[in-house]
């Protein structure tokens, strides 16, 4: 079933490329988008087939020279292929959607419809992938396909190229790192395949392990999107269009965690507690700082990629904490950690091409994606609301909505981490706790502004008055994610075995942590459990007695004015809008944010005290990069300005330098050797 | 499971339900008696909602689904919780699902719901009091998470009946000063998460200090009746929980008629002088400025923190 999934998914893909790149017209999005949707479908085949059970081992010599190609398939790379698959599958439907119509400027263009299905498929052979070499190499393309994909629209707006400039260079600043770690590690253990590096993991020094480990988990944290390394996330995705971000966002960046899982746990086979606090702390910082900047931001999309941040952090956290209960000797509470983690992935892909989708419609059908421009889209958009309402369920964290499970699963695997020793785990935890509860009340926060602000109340601009609801193909591509939401929010015990199978396959022995059958998620060896499904009946239940029993005894609903204190019809102008939204929960977390305002006041020219304009601008800045990247960027041009006087333009100066060049050469090459 | 176990989630759910107007109805009078008025009885907020059940609701121009089921929902998640929590006994049909985390999140849902509703009305009310009202529950769920977990390390599980009956067969729990700490984090908590005085005043209607009235302005009839039911039956399980956490004496731990009435005896009169004792606070305090209010929220989440840092080390090491 692997073997055929990713065959098919290889044959749909080279279809779809060049029916991307041949085709005019309709025709282009239609052939492209099934191709895209086929690669997807087959690709969580796969994924699903090694859930079950099956392993595949692959060698496709031909394909790169030297080393050639070697794939391995696992239950760990099936869960990563089965999500990415389904995520791809309901997007290419919504892709054929949403870029019908649309010009051929953007996503509808040849080159955007040819790299799209190479794209999905290597969203689907980077978990597949069972040496460097092929990893690398499918890494590398997945990061050029999805820089071209981000860069569709760059004739129409400026800062999509400041994107793409950004996004290439943190993408190969990661992937050097990357090449640096499994250079060493390759060199050292004696062989490039997965296996080789396996097995000689543990003849490796503990300074060589760390190194690696440091190396790969930095360049891997930096595309799942972790504070600092996350400069490119928040302008990436909200530039690219619709489909694309939906993309990166739900399966692109889950491959961070993919790489941390597989070299920490399965290639390095674990590591000292201190790897894992690292990766804690960094997780921990990236969830709070992340849902910090999307509660101010005002523009969804950018509040979007700010979740994912938020949400790749607390994986991180999971992930780190699995290795803390390995290094500290509880394989079965490890387990635990993991399964959250990997659950979590899994759930946060779920909701977040839902919810990237539904914003890529209402930037499709308004151009804005401003949300004080925004409000009144649910009369106008009404399924593309309900949609959005059901992914901000699941990105929220409570109850009915799937992050519920997830999250419910990482706070318990962290209260029970208190059997481990240590003083390091005694502070560690309990910090850890306060991190995910603090993301998880902002989160909550953040969606009411993104739901009631955008799509309640009256529109605010007229582009927002206009709104036309979204093409069917792309609603019913939105619909699979939403049924997918509801099925990992009710019935997520059947994820149970593969969890299991993935987390064993690991290194992490399986002890069935997650177990309980369908209906209820019970924990191996700990006291507590969670039937979703019973609490969604339970809510249900209680909605219909609260609606039913004041029926009976009231009157019927009248229609009326909103109550307007007597000063005539409330006007949009007088809603709250994101900003202000956002304004007390800003003041609050003044310190960590360090909003920046100017007030510019300009007086009559004949006396100081009378006043003609007064401008005021508030931002808050993404402070981390404002700290660590422009002194770095200003350093850089500095340096570029300055070595602009080397080159003066004298041909003299030039054979100058040359001889100067020859002479230290030959200087170095006698006393050095 | 006996049919006594579904007597006791019935009798629990049935006394939050009836008991929630007597007690803010109490909790009046305690404030008029001690403000020199003569109040206007207990029975006065039944009085209030058995009227508005009868008024017709209000539908305003513009507003959707958001607005209609808001006040259905608040009260199911609220009854959802009050069958959950172990007020009456630990030994009910529905013991093994009473999760503390689910508790925290289905009243955190409560909120959000109404918090969209106001969003939904798109005026600066709405709006206004949405958005305190959000920005005051970012702060309030973590602190309620961090008090739970404090609680649950002693007991090694999340689940609340374990929570309790641990607490009523080792009493030395509640001593510890975890056991303290997070006491005092959950009761700033819940006065936040109540809406009561320090944080909000339920009584006004000033449009500068109000949170929860501001985002309720457009509901009448019997959605304004639910709504109100709500946020008292919010009260009445909230204070509930703190009784059954921190004094869990009287809750029935196995099921026999006997044990279930002193229980419902016991629950009335805990949560009444918990009431009585927040109205009487409520007299001398102070509501708190908006923008101070994260200050008392950040430290009752410091407590909280070093209530766990604290049972981690004390239990733990």
């Amino acid at each position: 079933m692997i073997a055929a999934g990713l065959g098919a998914a290889g044959a749909l893909a080279a279809a779809g490329a060049a029916a991307g790149s041949v085709l005019p017209g309709r025709a282009r999005l239609i052939a492209s988008g099934v191709c895209t949707a086929g690669v997807g479908a087959a690709g969580c085949a796969a994924g699903a087939g090694a859930l079950g059970g099956e392993q595949w081992t692959g060698r496709l010599p031909e394909l790169l020279p030297l080393a050639g190609t070697v794939w391995q398939v696992d239950a760990l790379s099936g869960l990563f292929m089965a999500v990415a698959g389904a995520v791809v599958a309901a997007v290419g439907v919504y892709g054929i959607g949403y870029a019908s119509g649309h010009g051929t400027l953007g996503l509808a263009s040849r080159t955007a419809q040819a790299v799209l299905p190479l794209f999905a498929l290597t969203l689907i052979l980077v978990p597949a992938a069972a040496s460097v070499s092929t990893f690398l190499f499918v890494w590398e393309v997945m990061a050029l396909s999805s820089l071209l994909l981000v860069l569709v629209e760059h004739r129409a707006r400026a800062e999509v190229r400041t994107a793409g400039l950004w996004y290439a260079v943190m993408t190969h600043l990661g992937l050097v790192l990357l090449l640096a770690g499994f250079a060493l590690f390759a060199a050292r253990a004696g062989g490039e395949g997965f296996a080789e590096l396996r097995a000689g993991a543990a003849e490796l020094s503990p300074t060589v392990r760390g190194t690696v480990f440091v190396l790969t988990a930095a360049a891997f944290a930096s595309k799942a999107g972790a504070v600092p390394l996350h400069a490119w996330l928040p302008r990436a995705h909200p530039e690219a269009p619709g489909p694309v971000s939906a993309l990166m966002s739900a399966a692109m960046v889950n491959l961070g965690a993919y790489g941390i899982v597989r070299t920490g746990f399965d290639l390095l086979g674990g590591g000292p507690a201190w790897w894992w606090l690292g990766l804690m702390g960094v997780g921990g910082v990236s969830a709070v700082y992340g849902i910090l900047q999307a509660a101010i931001s005002s523009d969804v999309k950018r509040l979007l990629a700010y979740s994912t941040a938020e949400n790749l952090g607390l994986v991180l956290v999971a992930t780190g904490a699995a290795g803390l209960f390995a290094a500290s000797g509880d394989q079965g509470l490890a387990a635990l950690a993991l399964a959250a983690g990997l659950l979590h992935v899994v759930n946060h892909a779920a909701f977040k091409a839902l919810l990237f989708g539904a914003a890529g419609a209402v930037v499709r059908a308004t151009g804005v994606r401003d949300l004080d421009r925004l409000g009144g889209l649910r009369p106008r958009m009404p399924v593309t609301a309900g949609l959005f309402a059901v992914g901000a369920l699941g990105a929220v964290a409570l109850p009915p909505g799937n992050g519920f499970v997830s999250e419910w699963l990482l706070l318990q695997s962290l209260i029970h981490g208190l059997e481990m020793p240590g003083v390091a785990v005694a502070i560690a935890l309990p910090l850890a706790v306060g991190l995910v509860a603090l993301s998880a009340g902002v989160a909550a926060a953040v969606f009411v502004k993104a739901l009631g602000v955008g799509f309640f109340a009256r529109p605010r601009s007229r582009e927002a008055e206009r709104a036309r609801e979204a093409p069917p193909l792309m609603l019913a591509g939105l619909g699979l994610l939403a049924l997918g939401c509801a099925g990992l929010a009710l019935v997520p015990g059947l994820l149970g075995p593969g969890l299991d199978r993935a987390v064993a396959d690991a290194g992490l022995p399986g002890t069935g942590s997650v177990a309980g059958g369908a209906l209820t998620v019970r924990l191996h060896d700990i006291a507590t459990s969670l039937s979703p499904l019973w609490v969604a009946l339970a809510l249900t239940l209680a909605v219909l007695l609260a609606t039913a029993v004041p029926r009976v005894l009231g009157g019927r609903r009248r229609r009326a004015r909103l109550w307007d204190c007597g000063g005539g019809a409330p006007t949009p102008r007088m809603a709250y809008t994101a900003t202000s939204f956002a304004e007390p929960l800003q003041r609050v977390f003044d310190d960590v944010l360090a909003p920046e305002q100017d007030v510019d006041v300009t007086h009559v020219r004949e006396s100081a005290y009378l006043v003609e304009r007064v401008r005021f601008r508030g931002r808050v800045p993404d402070r981390v990069e404002h700290r660590l990247y422009r002194p770095v960027l200003d350093g850089l041009a500095r340096t570029g300005r300055a070595a602009r006087r080397l080159a003066g333009g004298s041909v003299h100066v030039y054979l100058g330098y040359g001889f100067v060049g020859l002479l230290s050469l030959f200087v170095v090459l006698v006393v050095g050797w | 499971m006996s049919a006594l176990g579904y007597a006791a989630v019935a009798a629990q759910t049935g006394a939050v339900v009836a008991g929630a107007p007597l007690l803010t109805g109490l909790m009046r009078q305690v404030r008029a008696r001690l403000e020199g008025r003569a109040g206007a009885g207990v029975l006065q907020p039944l009085r209030d909602t058995r009227k508005l059940l009868r008024r017709e609701p209000i539908a305003p121009a513009g507003t959707g689904p958001a607005f209609r089921t808001a006040p259905a929902l608040l009260v199911a998640t609220t009854l959802v919780v009050a069958t959950l929590v172990p007020l009456l006994s630990t030994d009910t049909p529905v013991a093994g699902r009473a999760d503390l985390i689910l508790v925290v999140a289905l009243l955190a849902l409560g909120t959000v719901t109404l918090a969209l509703a106001g969003l939904d009305t798109g005026t600066a009310f709405g709006g206004m009091g949405a958005s305190r009202e959000m920005t005051i529950a970012a702060l309030v769920e973590p602190t309620l998470l961090m008090a739970v977990f404090a609680l649950s390390i002693p007991a090694g599980t999340t689940n609340l009946p374990a929570i309790v009956d641990g607490a009523v067969r080792e009493p030395d729990r509640l001593a510890s000063p975890a056991g303290l700490l997070a006491a005092a984090a959950l009761v700033v908590a819940v006065l936040a998460e109540t809406g009561r005085i320090p944080v909000d005043n339920p009584s006004t209607h000033l449009e500068l200090t109000m949170v929860h009235e501001a985002m309720v302005l457009e509901y009448a009839g019997r959605d304004l009746a639910l709504v109100e039911l709500g946020a008292q039956m919010r009260l009445t399980v909230l204070l509930g929980l703190l009784a059954s956490l921190f004094v869990p004496w009287g809750i029935a731990t196995s099921a026999s008629v006997g044990a279930l009435l002193l229980a419902l005896v016991a629950f009335a009169v805990k949560v009444a002088l918990l009431g009585a004792a927040l109205a009487a606070a409520e007299v001398f305090w102070a509501k708190v400025r908006l923008f101070r209010v994260p200050e008392l929220l950040a430290g009752s989440f410091l407590l909280a923190l070093l209530a766990v840092t604290a049972s981690y080390f004390l239990s733990g090491a």
